[in-house]
């Protein structure tokens, strides 16, 4: 038997004096994953000067030798090197270009195709929202690896057609969260008053109501980047992807796989990487979300 | 309620032929397929006579209507590789993934739900914060990577399991276990914020009021209508799960739906990748369409929103 008030106690999502501590928890994961997420933008952006040999220099003298760590590790190559003699390190640092323009590029194209058709559809509602609403569905329906994957066999995998074929596929959750969000902003004062006003639909679609949703877009484009990149290597590493001998983690994973009973670290490495990577955008993603209000819940 | 079911599944049937007309129309994207047939070395009267043989010269129209009536009909066509009836190979390959995907799926709601529940009741506990923390590093972790990382150490340095295939049930442990990983922090969320948003409502004060025991208000109070959610959301992961096991059925070699669908990709088999987008399609739609009324029957106040 429990009474109200001790069961209550429990329950406390908001007291005051655990509040400060939430923030900290909270803001310190946006902290920590910002951060981290920038140094590893600044070993992108600066990759040819941090690479200690060139990514894509072979050397058959030079084949598998271990990292650091082992026994009969090389000196020069610090992470070792891979089947083919290429100094792994330079090209785990070159792989992050890779993760991150492919990440960002299609956060933005698709977060461009998502606005627009989210904010149309919330905006004038009726049969402009069914078609948007059907648009959505038909696009949740598809397998998405599978279509992605079909789409690169057929058009191919320049990593600008890449960027394209998945921004074609990953508006949708932009769509959602911006049609919701302009359903609940449409009939507010100001919009109205700027209809009032004689304000053209594009101008207060685009002047009123998507400054409103800038929160809850960037929280949107930051998952999305962790989505991206997960399926960028997942693709590459199926083969249909990014193509060799561009250093991308997913198709390292993939060629470290013939050796992986005699090499695992060969899988490892890249593979921590891309966790590390998708974690902090995420943790800076979780953030946000919680910092302004919950726009996906 | 019946105007609701109606307009859902007339949505459901127009998405469905949406959906049939795109993955008809990878086909096509990909260039004549009578030259394809004909293969490299074909001649051009080849490619002219299987373009007739095949009904290729039709306006795409009719051919696309032939196609989603036959597809209706279980007939998918010719496997180009094969040479044998698509429906033939997708039957051999579907059992294998729809097992993989259901004991996954069981996996992860077996592990969510509880999960989910105990972060709830104390939150900014420490187990909240180790739930929190599983499925923050379960939204990171490649499932592609975390299953090689396993079989490594699983399977080549402890010798517990298979390296690859699935010759005895050992073999499905860590297959199941990796996917199930992959769906479940999801549906762990959302089970921990309705409970948490259920938790604060008034009829769960009202039953701890009168005196009901703890287990009863969480069990029969709270977590009845806190799962609601989580059925629109299951409904997803499980189509996600049956589709998405293409990377994971590659990684230990399992002969299932999704391995078919790479391998005839690689092999340009277009009209076996064709039929698995579409069944893929179809079980989502009908997935997420009966979740729909499902919700709606288990909570009015969604039929009148749509």
């Amino acid at each position: 038997m429990q009474s109200p008030e001790t069961s209550d106690a429990g329950l406390g999502e908001l007291t005051p004096k655990k509040r400060p501590l939430k923030r900290l928890f909270r803001s310190s994961g946006t902290m920590i994953g910002g951060s981290v997420l920038l140094v590893m933008i600044a070993i992108a952006v600066f990759a040819p000067w941090l690479a200690p040999h060139d990514p894509f220099a072979q050397s058959l003298t030079d084949r598998f030798h271990p990292p650091f760590w082992h026994e009969n590790s090389h000196p020069e190559h610090l992470l070792g090197t891979d089947h083919l003699g290429r100094d792994y390190l330079s090209r785990l640092i070159y792989g992050s270009r890779v993760s991150l323009t492919i990440g960002f590029g299609v956060a933005l194209i698709s977060g461009l195709i998502g606005i627009a058709v989210g904010v149309t559809g919330g905006y004038f509602g009726g049969r402009v929202d069914m078609v948007v609403n059907f648009l959505i569905t038909t696009r949740l329906s598809l397998p998405i690896v599978l279509v992605a994957l079909a789409a690169v066999a057929v058009a191919g995998a320049s990593q600008g057609l890449l960027i394209i074929i998945l921004s074609l596929l990953l508006w949708d959750r932009f769509a959602v969260v911006t049609r919701a969000a302009t359903q609940s902003l449409r009939s507010r004062e100001f919009v109205i008053g700027a209809r009032a006003i004689g304000l053209s639909h594009g101008a207060i679609m685009l002047r009123e109501i998507l400054p409103n949703l800038k929160g809850a877009i960037i929280v949107v484009a930051t998952l999305e980047i962790a989505n991206v990149i997960l399926l960028e290597a997942a693709l590459s590493f199926l083969g249909l992807g990014v193509r060799p001998p561009t250093p991308s983690w997913g198709l390292m994973i993939a060629e470290g796989r013939e050796n992986i009973l005699f090499d695992p670290w060969l899988i490892a490495l890249p593979g921590a990487a891309l966790c590390l990577l998708v974690l902090v955008v995420n943790l800076l993603g979780d953030g946000l979300r919680h910092l302004g209000g919950n726009p996906l819940r | 309620m019946l105007l609701f079911t109606f307009k859902r599944i007339v949505m459901a049937l127009i998405v469905c032929v949406a959906v049939s007309a795109l993955s008809f129309a990878l086909m096509w994207l990909s260039g004549d397929p009578a030259i394809a047939i004909a293969g490299s070395g074909g001649r051009a009267e080849d490619a002219e006579a299987i373009r007739v043989a095949y009904g290729f010269d039709r306006p795409i129209l009719i051919q696309y209507v032939d196609w989603a009536f036959k597809a209706l009909g279980g007939d998918f066509g010719q496997s180009i590789y094969f040479n044998i009836p698509v429906s033939e190979i997708i039957g051999d390959r579907l059992p294998v993934s729809l097992y993989l995907g259901l004991m996954a799926f069981a996996l992860a709601l077996a592990i969510a739900i509880p999960l989910g529940v105990v972060a709830a009741l104390k939150p900014n506990s420490p187990i909240d914060h180790i739930a929190l923390m599983i499925a923050v590093l379960g939204q990171a972790i490649p499932s592609f990577w975390l299953g090689l990382m396993a079989i490594v150490v699983f399977g080549v340095w402890y010798g517990l399991v298979p390296i690859s295939g699935i010759e005895d049930w050992r073999g499905f442990i860590l297959p199941v276990v990796v996917l199930s990983y992959y769906a479940m922090p999801a549906m762990m969320r959302i089970t921990r914020s309705g409970m948490i948003d259920v938790l604060n409502a008034d009829y769960v004060r009202t039953a701890y009021a009168k005196g009901l025991p703890k287990r009863v208000v969480i069990f029969r109070h709270a977590l009845r209508n806190a799962v609601l959610p989580l059925v629109s959301l299951s409904a997803v992961q499980l189509g996600m799960l049956l589709s998405g096991s293409i990377v994971i059925e590659s990684v230990f070699a399992i002969n299932g739906l999704g391995r078919l669908a790479w391998e005839s990709l690689l092999r340009s088999d277009l009209p076996v990748v064709q039929a698995i987008i579409l069944i893929l399609s179809l079980v989502y739609i009908a997935l997420t369409t009966f979740s729909d009324i499902l919700n709606a029957l288990l909570d009015p106040r969604i039929r009148g929103t749509e």
